[in-house]
Order: C-alpha cells, then sequence, then structure tokens
C-alpha cells in the first residue's frame, strides 16, 4: 500500500523570523508533484520538514497507508526519503555511497551489490562506481544523489533542486528517470525547480509557495 | 669533532648489528607509547565525539581545558603521575612506580588531550550536510553518529598520529616516572638524556637517529592521511 501524506497547517521559524505560514496541502495520489517559488520562500524547508528531517513549530506533517496514520517511528522513515541539494556525498566510493542505505537496513552483500549496480547503470554512473564520489562533477554527483536514494526503493521521493548547476544533457538523464519511475507507478515524486519548462514537463500538480505560502495548487 | 665522527661510526655500528640491549629499548619505547596512545585513543575518541555530538552547560570550558592540556609539559605530568604513585601516593600501595605501567599511565595522559581535542574538531567539522544525507537515507541516531565519525576519519587519524609523534619524543614524564632502569624501564629519549650526560654517545646517536626516523616515518603518514582527507576541499563546489 502506497503512503499518502496531509500537511496541516505547517508554521516553521528560525530565529523568530517565520519561514513557512500556515501551509496545508495533501499529496493523496501517486504521481509527480512540482513545487516552484523564489528564492528563499520556504521550499527546501517545507521539504524537511515533510520528509521528517524537521518539525515545525506548529502544525502537523501526517503519513497514511490507506486509512491508516502511520507512527513517525524509524520504519516510516525508511520508506521516505530527501536528496538534498547539497547531496552530501560521503568521503567513498560511488559503490559505497550507494550502498550506505541498504547496508544501515541490514540487506545481505549479495542483494546489496545487485541493487547498487542496478540503479547505477540506471543512472549512467556504473562506470565510476570504484570512484572516489568527491571527485564526481556536480551533474554527475546530483545523479548519484538520486541513485542512492532510488536505491532503497522507497514510497515517496523528496528531490530538492535535482538539476540546478546541471548540464542540459544530465538534466534530461534526470528528468527521463523521474518520468520512468512515474510509469512504473512508484513512487510519488515531489520535486523543487526554478525551471518552469521542467515544471510543466514533469508535473502532475503544480504547487507555488510564496513568502512561506501556498498560493497555488493545481 | 673526531669524537662526533667517531661516535657516529660506532652508532651506525649499533644500528646495523641489531644489538640487542639497542633493540630492546626500541621495543619498550614502541610498545609503552603504543599502548598509551591506544588507551587515549579508546577513551578519548569516545568523548570527543561524545562533546561534538551532545549539547551541555561545561561543554566549552572542558574543551578549553582539553586544548590547554594539549600543551602540558611532560615534566609536570611525570610529577603529578610520580605523586600519585610514590610509597606515600594515593595509589602507593599499588607499587607501580619505576615501572612500565607507570610510564603508559603518564604517557596515556599526554596523548589524551590531543586525541580527544582533534578528533572532538574533526567531528565538529564534518559537513552538517552529511548528517541529513544519513538521516534521509533511513539511518538511526547512532548510525548517524557513526556515519558521521566515519566522515572524520582522517581528521582523526591525523589526531592519534600527532598524539603517537608526542609521546613518542617525550622524555620528562617517563624519566621522572620510569626510572630509566636499564632493560627494564629504559626507552629511546631517557635513554639519549641520561646517556649523553654520561659521555656515553654512541648509543645516544643511535636512537637519536633512529627516534629521528621514526618521527620522520611518522610525519610521511600524517601527511599522507591528511591529504587523503583533503579531497573533499579540493572538489566541493
Ligand atoms: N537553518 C536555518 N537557519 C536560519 N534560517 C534558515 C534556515 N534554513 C532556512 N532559513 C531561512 O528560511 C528561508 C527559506 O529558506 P529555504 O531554503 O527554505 O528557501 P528556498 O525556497 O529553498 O530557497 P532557494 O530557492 O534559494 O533554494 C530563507 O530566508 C532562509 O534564510
Ligand atoms: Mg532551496
Amino acid at each position: 500500500m502506497g503512503l499518502t501524506i496531509k500537511i496541516s497547517d505547517i508554521w516553521k521559524e528560525y530565529d523568530g523570523n517565520p519561514v513557512l505560514k500556515d501551509c496545508s496541502v495533501s499529496f493523496e495520489k501517486s504521481g509527480i508533484y512540482v513545487l516552484m517559488g523564489h528564492n528563499g520562500s520556504g521550499k527546501s524547508t517545507f521539504l524537511r520538514i515533510c520528509s521528517l528531517l524537521e518539525e515545525p513549530e506548529k502544525g502537523e506533517v501526517n503519513y497514511f497507508s490507506g486509512q491508516e496514520l502511520m507512527k513517525k517511528d524509524m520504519g516510516l522513515k525508511r520508506r521516505i526519503t530527501l536528496v538534498l541539494p547539497g547531496v552530501g556525498i560521503f568521503n567513498a566510493t560511488v559503490s559505497s555511497n550507494m550502498a550506505y542505505g541498504l547496508r544501515i537496513r541490514g540487506l545481505d552483500n549479495k542483494e546489496i551489490s545487485e541493487r547498487v549496480d542496478r540503479y547505477l547503470d540506471l543512472l549512467g554512473l556504473f562506470h565510476k562506481r570504484e570512484q572516489n564520489a568527491l571527485t564526481l562533477s556536480s551533474g554527475e554527483r546530483q545523479r548519484l544523489g538520486i541513485a542512492r536514494a532510488m536505491v532503497i526503493e522507497p514510497d515517496i521521493l523528496f528531490l530538492d533542486e535535482p538539476t540546478a548547476s546541471v548540464d542540459l544533457g544530465n538534466s534530461e538523464i534526470i528528468e527521463e528517470m523521474i518520468l520512468n519511475m512515474k510509469k512504473k507507478g512508484q513512487p510519488t515524486v515531489i520535486i523543487t525547480t526554478h525551471d518552469v519548462s521542467q515544471a510543466h514537463r514533469l508535473a502532475d500538480s503544480l504547487l507555488t509557495l510564496k513568502e512561506g505560502r501556498i498560493v497555488s495548487y493545481e | 669533532m673526531t669524537t662526533i665522527i667517531d661516535s657516529f661510526g660506532k652508532a651506525f655500528f649499533l644500528i646495523l648489528n641489531l644489538d640487542r640491549e639497542l633493540l630492546g629499548i626500541i621495543f619498550l619505547s614502541i610498545k609503552v607509547s603504543g599502548t598509551a596512545l591506544v588507551v587515549a585513543t579508546l577513551t578519548g575518541l569516545p568523548i570527543g565525539a561524545l562533546l561534538g555530538f551532545k549539547k551541555f552547560s561545561l561543554k566549552g570550558l572542558i574543551i578549553s581545558i582539553l586544548n590547554t592540556f594539549m600543551g602540558l609539559p611532560p615534566v609536570v605530568v611525570g610529577l603529578f603521575v610520580y605523586l600519585l604513585l610514590s610509597r606515600s601516593g594515593p595509589l602507593g600501595f599499588m607499587g607501580l612506580l619505576y615501572s612500565p605501567t607507570a610510564m603508559i599511565i603518564a604517557q596515556t595522559i599526554l596523548a589524551f588531550p590531543i586525541v580527544t581535542s582533534l578528533s572532538h574538531s574533526a567531528i565538529v567539522n564534518v559537513d552538517p550536510v552529511i548528517r541529513q544525507a544519513a538521516m534521509t537515507l533511513g539511518a538511526t541516531p547512532s548510525q548517524v553518529s557513526f556515519a558521521i565519525v566515519s566522515e572524520a576519519r582522517y581528521g582523526i587519524m591525523s589526531g592519534i598520529i600527532a598524539g603517537f609523534g608526542r609521546v613518542m619524543a617525550e622524555v620528562g614524564a617517563i624519566l621522572i616516572v620510569g626510572g630509566n632502569i636499564a632493560g627494564y624501564t629504559r626507552v629511546m629519549t631517557t635513554t639519549i638524556a641520561l646517556e649523553t650526560d654520561k659521555g656515553n654517545f654512541e648509543l645516544a646517536l643511535a636512537l637519536g637517529i633512529i627516534l629521528l626516523t621514526i618521527s620522520l616515518i611518522i610525519n610521511a603518514v600524517l601527511h599522507l592521511v591528511q591529504k587523503k582527507g583533503m579531497v573533499r576541499k579540493n572538489r566541493w563546489v
């Protein structure tokens, strides 16, 4: 059973400055949600809160499996993941970066290497698997971030500006990846971007944040 | 001048012939300093990590004290351990004074602040995005901490190597608590200090050369480790 998200009246502030103001939204259908908004409008903060990385001052983020409200435990957290704008590459090979999420879930080595190779191949990084991941180019780095999240096979995948500072070719690879995931029906993808045409290529639903408020949802 | 050349000749003779006394001294040095370092690492790394991860009120003070203690004069530590272990001291009943154990204790005290403080700073210097990345990938709190420590590994190794360099080279503490007893507590630095005094230059010089070589190796390894840890800085955008 897939997961749905219900976000109600989120309020978030940093050092007394409100960043998100009474945001409410539901992500009920699986598909691709694109979140847009100016720099500083609160998109990244919104994704961190939705993905349970941070807690809001007020309001709630609730996950449902069908009608059942999920407890926000490790079990749930391991079904969702967020690719950060800086990715957060570990000082290790591309393969061990990929394997991280699977290793901490206690999968056996055979399955780990099988899955890692499959997803590296999918994102065109297979030939780089023994390279130190910190030496990748920014486009490769973003692809690794996405591959490292996808290999977990999450129910919900949050992507924070996956194509910022990425060239056209790499952008296309990433977009194609996202559209392919959708074809297979998994996972729900929630993505931020500043690229309007990309937003239209990808979005099933388009949300706009303005100064911490959701001003449109279509 | 001839004495110097003469002494060098004899020193190399000792080294090349793997003189038994010489080997014993080198071995004990490495054993004492190595053990001290292992103990200092086993205690200092977790404490350094704790200081890096937890917020509590006296943290700033503890870190300042540790940083001050990094430059602790070895003779002062020697004196302190001597007072603890001497017959009238609180731990005098253990009869440890003038034993390798006493030397290990003194050197552990010397290495501990270095290992702890450098581990701490390596850990707090890990890019905060690493913590978040581990969390988003489904790490439990302890797995997150482990990921951060793992990311800091080159900095931590530098701290351990720096600690090793310091204890290998110090003479003040182990001389006071070890007493430089031939065949029992005599190590490289104490031998150099005392044999020079007696005009027995060959052994002192031979040990000096070896100590320098070890120090060179330590620094070469340190350089390599630091270079490996630098990958991030070259490429980060
Ligand atoms: N940890 C933090 N501490 C203090 N302020 C923060 C923190 N994180 C975000 N902010 C502030 O919150 C506001 C929203 O930031 P956020 O990163 O969510 O914006 P964004 O919409 O993702 O912008 P961009 O398009 O530039 O990525 C900004 O003004 C930012 O300075
Ligand atoms: Mg952002």
